[in-house]
């Protein structure tokens, strides 16, 4: 037998090398308590880092580690979806880590793992890579999910989400198993080329593995009926990790369905078309009409992002019918960034509102804030608005950009279902806006103070919603032409 | 040489008992073993097809999977030392106070 070495080119990693470090960094910050206020500066200077590394790949469109990973634009697009998630996430948590973390860098570290996790979902060719990104992703979300340990409603969310989690990897890693099997291969490329070639017959065991791997990811990005995890995890974890897992799973869970949807599966995705037209339509209208009797605003929420993946599965499924569609990937892509930003927007809010010990999580306790907290007020409506799909901000123009592509893969019946839906979607997500603006305080806000750092979170989430719905062209053009 | 198909027939008999064992058992920690199992179907399939396609692909994912099984043990493990403590009860029945 002869070996030959790999060749290695560790700058097509340079992101993710940057992003671990910075991890490593802070957990061995955290044991130095002179040291320890330096962690948070730590972490945003390696996100800048990484950021410009992203810069500098752009374009290049590298491969290293033998054709496992690349940096080609699609992925560094993820990357920057996803990082810019985690700022957001960690200008947000500002309040929770002085609360329970006390200096130690549990926290910061797991959610750069997270990250990590992420990045090498969106970036690799290879579906090893894929499990060992969503295997870093998961478990450092399920430690999050469970983080305020001595309160009972997160670590039920943290144990519920691990045995849920746990068991969909099993049937994940079962798809790829026979994906394998079939295909003698584990590296998507030579997947699509054992495809193309058609001189063997494609076996039952590869649809089945097909089937297998789009319940493993379905369940990440919360598919009805893999959706049951969804509202008590949301619920139970502490907001800041909601608002990061809300975004940034789904984002992960999306990139990694489009890279295997556009490159592997592509020669027979139109087979399925039928199934994910049906998943499609079971999220968007499970996850309304559920979310319009929650009273909760994390259980709404919670329901809310079933239902954007249900817009997101439209365009998909729109993908899957025609494959040539670059702006079915354009308009994934698209929502996928406005969700980023509308969501944890939203949540953002929610956790301005919250109080340290009892929690401020009613819809109803949002009465009268509109003209107690004009600020938040103001945010918490554009982010409805986005939600719910009202212009001019970028959640009207990712759903026009959804429901178009369903209509240019002439998936009328869809369409039209999902333009229902989003009708459903007014109704509760106007309610917050009611309460806040039509309805009398029962709670006294004195407990609000300012928060810069929130504020200016809050104001970037704004800033880009407003300026993607009122500008979208060159970022579709952008993404129109990245694949 | 034993033919592939016992033993994918074996690990499908496996995954099948492991899925059962989750949607049934109501201990935590059994059905914690019994995602174990699932996964060790896999890494069962994963060699017989590594060994019949001739390929190293395929052992190097078991032994990836392996690393990321036990990683997920400590994380659910100390998960379910740390409801017990609060709850002292295991039983997935009784930790629901997060419901709609």
């Amino acid at each position: 037998m002869d070996y030959s070495i790999p060749t290695i080119n560790l700058s097509v990693i340079g992101p993710e090398i940057i992003i671990l470090l910075t991890a490593v960094s802070v957990l061995i910050i955290g044991l130095f308590p002179n040291y320890r206020r330096w962690s948070i500066s730590i972490v945003f200077i390696g996100i800048i880092f990484a950021f410009y590394d992203i810069y500098y790949l752009w374009n290049l469109n590298q491969v290293g580690f033998d054709g496992m990973v690349l940096a080609d634009n699609f992925a560094l697009l993820f990357d920057i979806i996803f990082l810019i998630g985690t700022l957001l996430t960690l200008l947000l948590s500002g309040n929770f880590i002085n609360q329970y973390i006390r200096g130690t860098g549990e926290y910061l570290s797991l959610i750069l793992f997270a990250t990590l996790g992420m990045m090498l979902m969106a970036s690799t060719n290879d579906l090893i890579v894929i499990f060992l990104g969503l295997e870093t992703l998961s478990i450092s979300l399920y430690i999050l999910a469970a983080f305020r340990r001595s309160r009972e409603d997160s670590l039920e969310a943290g144990l519920k989400y691990f045995l849920l989690g746990a068991f969909t990897t099993g049937f994940l890693l079962y798809g790829i198993a026979l994906i394998y099997g079939s295909t003698g291969t584990t590296n998507i490329y030579s997947i699509l080329n054992f495809l193309k070639d058609g001189s063997v017959e494609i076996g039952i065991l590869f649809y089945i593995g097909m089937i297998l791997i789009i319940v493993g990811f379905g369940f990440k990005a919360a598919f009805v009926p893999f959706h049951m995890w969804v509202p008590d995890v949301y619920e139970g974890s502490a907001t800041p990790v909601t608002a990061f897992m809300s975004a940034g799973v789904k984002a992960a869970s999306f990139a990694v369905f489009l890279r295997l949807f556009i490159t592997g599966f592509s020669p027979i995705i139109s087979q399925i078309t039928g199934i994910l037209a049906v998943l499609a339509i079971l999220t968007m209208t499970v996850g309304n009409v559920i979310a319009i009797v929650q009273t909760n605003i994390k259980r709404m929420l919670a329901y809310s992002s079933i239902a954007h993946a249900g817009y997101i599965l439209v365009a998909l499924t729109a993908l899957s019918r025609n494959i040539e569609s670059e702006f079915s990937a354009a308009s994934i892509m698209y929502y996928i960034l406005v969700y980023t930003f509308m969501n944890i927007g939203a949540f953002g809010v929610v956790i301005y509102m919250e109080k340290s010990e009892e929690e401020v999580l009613k819809i109803s306790d949002y009465a009268g804030l509109g003209f107690k907290k004009p600020f938040a007020a103001i945010c918490m409506t554009l982010f409805m608005f986005s939600l719910a799909g009202i212009p001019p901000t970028a959640g009207f123009m990712g759903k026009l950009y959804i429901f178009s592509s369903a209509v240019e893969s002439e998936l009328y019946g869809l369409a039209v279902i999902g333009v229902l839906n989003a009708v459903i979607a007014v109704y509760y997500y106007l309610r917050v806006v009611i309460f806040m603006y039509m309805k009398e305080a029962v709670l006294d806000f004195s407990y609000l103070s300012a928060r810069p750092v929130m504020a200016l979170s809050l104001s970037i989430s704004v800033g880009g919603i407003i300026y993607l719905g009122i500008f979208p062209q060159s970022l579709i053009n952008l993404l129109t032409n990245i694949l | 040489m034993v033919p592939l198909n016992y033993y994918l027939i074996l690990s499908g008999i496996l995954f099948v008992i492991g899925v059962t064992g989750v949607l049934v058992r109501r201990n935590a920690i059994i059905i914690f073993m019994s995602i174990e199992l699932m996964l060790n179907a896999v890494n069962l399939t994963f060699i017989a097809f590594s060994r019949y396609l001739n390929s190293i692909d395929g052992q190097i994912f078991v032994i990836m999977v392996m690393a990321v099984a036990a990683a997920e043990v400590v994380v659910g493990l100390a998960l379910i030392i740390a409801v017990f403590r609060i709850k002292e009860t295991v039983n997935v029945d009784e930790i629901n106070i997060l419901k709609w």
